[in-house]
C-alpha cells in the first residue's frame, strides 16, 4: 500500500511536471536550469567523483543506484549521465568514464580499443536484466507467441490484424480486432523492442495505443480483452497473462522469468552490464559490490528491470574470489 | 498643499503601475508565442521538414531509424473530433445548469449546487486522466462493446465534465447580468418562464454565454493530462466515436521531455506549440467578431 502511494506521489509529480513545461512552454530554460542545479549539487558533496557514462536503458537504475550510494558512501559521488552504451564506451576508451553502462556486449574492436587507449582489458559485469514479457488479458486463450507473429503484428507491415489471424478469438473481445498497446516514441524499451522485434530500421504500425509507462500498459491490458503488449516482467499483476515466446517455429515456447532471462533463453532479453577499464579502483570496486547486494538489486527490480537471482550472484562472489 | 502634490504623485504612481499591468499581459503573449516560434523555427527553413506533410500526412514517425516523417494530421483531427464531442456534450449540460441556477432554483439550493459545481473544476486533471483510465475504460468496453475504452467518447466526456464548471459559472454570471426590468417586463407581458428564458434572457445574455463556451472550448483544446490518458493516444484518422485518437498537446506532454533541446524533433514539438497557439488565436479572434456583429446589427 504505502509503495502504490508512493508510485502514485512520483507519478503525480511527473505529471504535473509535464504539465508546467508544457504551461510555460519555456522547456528550454527549464531543463538547463534542472541540468545545471544537478551538477551543482553532486559537486558540492566533494571527495571522490565516479564517472558513469552509457546506455539511456540504463541511466534511470543507474541514478537511483547513484542515489542511494550517496547515503551508503556519503565521500563518494557518482556522476550519471546517458547519451546511448556507444557513447559510454567511448568514453571509456577516451578514459573520461570510470564506468560505462552498456545494454549490449562489447564488440571485438571495441575491446581492442580500450586496450590499446590503457593497456588494460575492460572487466565485464553484468548487474541485472532487461527482459520484457508480451501481456495479454488474464482470460486470453493465446498461450504462446512467435517472434516472428510478433513482428507481423507491430511492424509497419505486417498483415496480422484480428485475433483470428493467429486461430483464436478471445472471450469478451468484440469484433476480435487486436488493440495493440506500445510506449511513447522516446522509451528505452520501445527502442529495444523495435530493433529485437521489428528489426533495425523497421517502423511500428500506425494506431498503436502509444502509452507513457511500463506500469501503465500492464493495467490497461488487464481492463481490455482485446489487448496485447510489452514491457517489463517485473510489472506483471493477476489481471494479465505473460505469454510464452516462441524463437523458431518448431522449438518450444520459453516463458519469461529471471532463470531463462539469466540464461539468455528467453529471446526478448538482455544483460545490463558495466564494463570498467581493466581492474576498477578501490572505490568503483565498491560501488559495483554494492550494487550487486540485495539493496542494490532492490533497485534494480524497483527500476522495472531483472535482479540478478541468487545463482548470479554466488557466481560472481566465486568469480571474485 | 504638500500633501497633496503628494497625493498627486500616488495616483500616478499607481496609474502608470496598472497601465504598466495591462500592457504586460500583451508583452506576455507575444513573449511567448517570440520564445515557443523561434525554439521551432530553425526547422522551418532547414529543408528536413515539409508544410505539406505536416498538415496532409497522418503519418507521425519522429524517432524512425529509417526515415523521420512528421505528419501531424491525425493529431489535429484527434484535437478536433474530441473537442467538438467535448462542446456537444458540454454546452447543453452547461447551459442548462447556468439557467437553472439563475432562474429557476431557491437560494439555499442553489449556494450547495453552486460548491458542488465549483468543486468539479478543482478536480485536477491527472486525476480525470486517471478515472478515464480505469472507470470509464471498463464501461465503455462493457456498454459499447468496444474493444477499447480509451477512445474519442472517454475523452470528450472527461473534457465535457472538465468544462462544464467554467460553461456554468461564467454563464450564470452572464445571465445575472440581465436586468431584473427585463424579467419583470417579461412577466408583466403574461410570459411564462420557459419564455422568458428562450425568448428575453438568452438573446440579452448571448455575449456573455458566448464567452462561457468560448472559454470551454479553450480548455478543452488545451486539456492535455486528461486526454493524454483517456483517449488512448493512437496516432490514427477515427472513423468513430469508439476509435483511440491522439491529441496535439498530449503529443507535445509525451514526448517534449525526452526530446534532446534542439534536435528536429524538439523543434517539430514547439511547431505543434505554434499550431495550437494559433488554434486558439482564431477560436479567440472568431468570437470577438461575433460578439461585435451581433451588437452592431442589436
Amino acid at each position: 500500500m504505502v509503495d502504490t502511494t508512493a508510485v502514485m506521489f512520483t507519478k503525480l509529480a511527473h505529471y504535473r511536471w509535464t504539465g508546467l513545461i508544457i504551461l510555460l512552454l519555456a522547456g528550454a530554460g527549464a531543463v538547463a536550469c534542472a541540468r545545471g542545479h544537478a551538477q551543482q549539487a553532486s559537486n558540492r558533496t566533494g571527495g571522490v567523483v565516479i564517472q558513469n557514462i552509457g546506455s539511456d536503458t540504463m541511466v534511470n537504475v543507474a541514478q537511483a543506484w547513484a542515489e542511494a550510494y550517496a547515503d551508503v558512501s556519503p565521500n563518494v559521488s557518482v556522476e550519471v549521465s546517458g547519451g546511448g552504451s556507444g557513447t559510454g564506451v567511448a568514453a571509456l576508451i577516451n578514459g573520461t568514464a570510470d564506468i560505462a553502462n552498456c545494454s549490449r556486449e562489447l564488440e571485438p574492436e571495441e575491446i581492442a580499443r580500450v586496450v590499446a587507449a590503457s593497456g588494460r582489458e575492460p572487466q565485464r559485469f553484468v548487474v541485472g536484466y532487461d527482459a520484457l514479457a508480451i501481456f495479454v488479458h488474464r482470460d486470453h486463450p493465446l498461450d504462446e507467441i512467435s517472434l516472428e507473429d510478433l513482428a507481423a503484428i507491430y511492424s509497419e507491415h505486417g498483415n496480422l490484424r484480428r485475433w483470428s489471424d493467429l486461430g483464436v478469438q478471445p472471450r469478451g473481445c468484440a469484433g476480435g480486432r487486436m488493440i495493440l498497446i506500445s510506449r511513447q516514441s522516446n522509451s528505452g524499451t520501445y527502442h529495444y523492442f523495435r530493433e529485437a522485434i521489428l528489426g533495425r530500421g523497421v517502423d511500428f504500425r500506425l494506431g498503436t495505443l502509444d502509452l507513457h509507462g511500463s506500469k501503465d500498459v500492464v493495467e490497461l491490458i488487464g481492463r481490455t480483452p482485446c489487448a496485447i503488449g510489452y514491457s517489463g516482467m517485473g510489472y506483471a499483476t493477476p489481471q494479465v497473462k505473460m505469454l510464452r515466446v516462441v524463437r523458431r517455429s518448431g522449438e518450444p515456447g520459453i516463458a519469461p522469468s529471471v532463470e531463462t532471462a539469466q540464461s539468455g533463453e528467453y529471446p526478448i532479453a538482455r544483460p545490463l552490464l558495466i564494463f570498467t577499464r581493466g581492474e576498477p579502483s578501490r572505490e568503483v570496486r565498491e560501488y559495483l559490490d554494492w550494487i550487486h547486494t540485495d539493496a542494490g538489486q532492490r533497485i534494480v527490480m524497483t527500476s522495472g528491470y531483472v535482479p540478478l537471482g541468487e545463482p548470479s550472484q554466488s557466481q560472481i562472489a566465486a568469480e571474485r574470489r | 498643499m504638500a500633501r497633496g502634490r503628494g497625493e498627486l504623485a500616488l495616483e500616478r504612481g499607481i496609474e502608470l503601475l496598472i497601465r504598466l499591468c495591462g500592457v504586460s499581459a500583451i508583452l506576455f503573449v507575444f513573449g511567448i508565442f517570440f520564445f515557443v516560434f523561434r525554439e521551432g523555427a530553425g526547422l522551418l527553413w532547414s529543408g528536413r521538414f515539409s508544410i505539406l506533410e505536416f498538415f496532409g500526412s497522418i503519418e507521425w514517425y519522429p524517432t524512425s531509424q529509417s526515415r523521420v516523417r512528421y505528419g501531424a494530421l491525425a493529431l489535429i483531427t484527434g484535437t478536433f473530433s474530441v473537442t467538438v464531442l467535448a462542446m456537444l456534450l458540454a454546452v447543453p449540460f452547461g447551459i442548462g445548469t447556468a439557467i437553472y441556477l439563475s432562474e429557476f432554483c431557491g437560494a439555499r439550493r442553489k449556494e450547495t449546487l453552486k460548491i458542488v459545481v465549483e468543486l468539479l473544476a478543482a478536480i485536477p486533471s491527472v486525476v480525470w486522466g486517471f478515472i478515464g483510465l480505469t472507470i470509464m475504460n471498463s464501461l465503455i468496453i462493457r456498454l459499447f462493446g468496444a474493444p477499447i475504452g480509451l477512445n474519442v467518447l472517454n475523452g470528450a466526456m472527461l473534457l465535457a465534465l472538465m468544462s462544464v464548471p467554467i460553461i456554468v459559472s461564467i454563464g450564470e454570471d452572464a445571465l445575472k447580468a440581465v436586468p431584473d426590468g427585463y424579467r419583470e417586463a417579461a412577466l408583466a407581458l403574461g410570459a411564462t418562464r420557459w419564455q422568458l428564458v428562450y425568448r428575453v434572457l438568452l438573446p440579452a445574455a448571448r455575449n456573455g454565454l458566448l464567452a462561457a463556451v468560448l472559454l470551454g472550448v479553450g480548455r478543452a483544446v488545451g486539456e492535455t493530462m486528461a486526454v493524454l490518458m483517456a483517449t488512448g493516444h493512437s496516432i490514427r484518422m477515427p472513423t468513430s466515436l469508439l476509435d483511440p485518437v491522439r491529441t496535439l498537446t498530449a503529443t507535445i506532454a509525451a514526448e517534449l521531455g525526452e526530446a534532446p533541446v534542439g534536435s528536429d524533433h524538439y523543434q517539430v514539438l514547439f511547431l505543434v506549440g505554434v499550431l495550437l497557439f494559433t488554434i486558439t488565436f482564431i477560436v479567440n479572434m472568431c468570437a470577438v467578431r461575433i460578439v461585435r456583429g451581433k451588437r452592431g446589427r442589436g
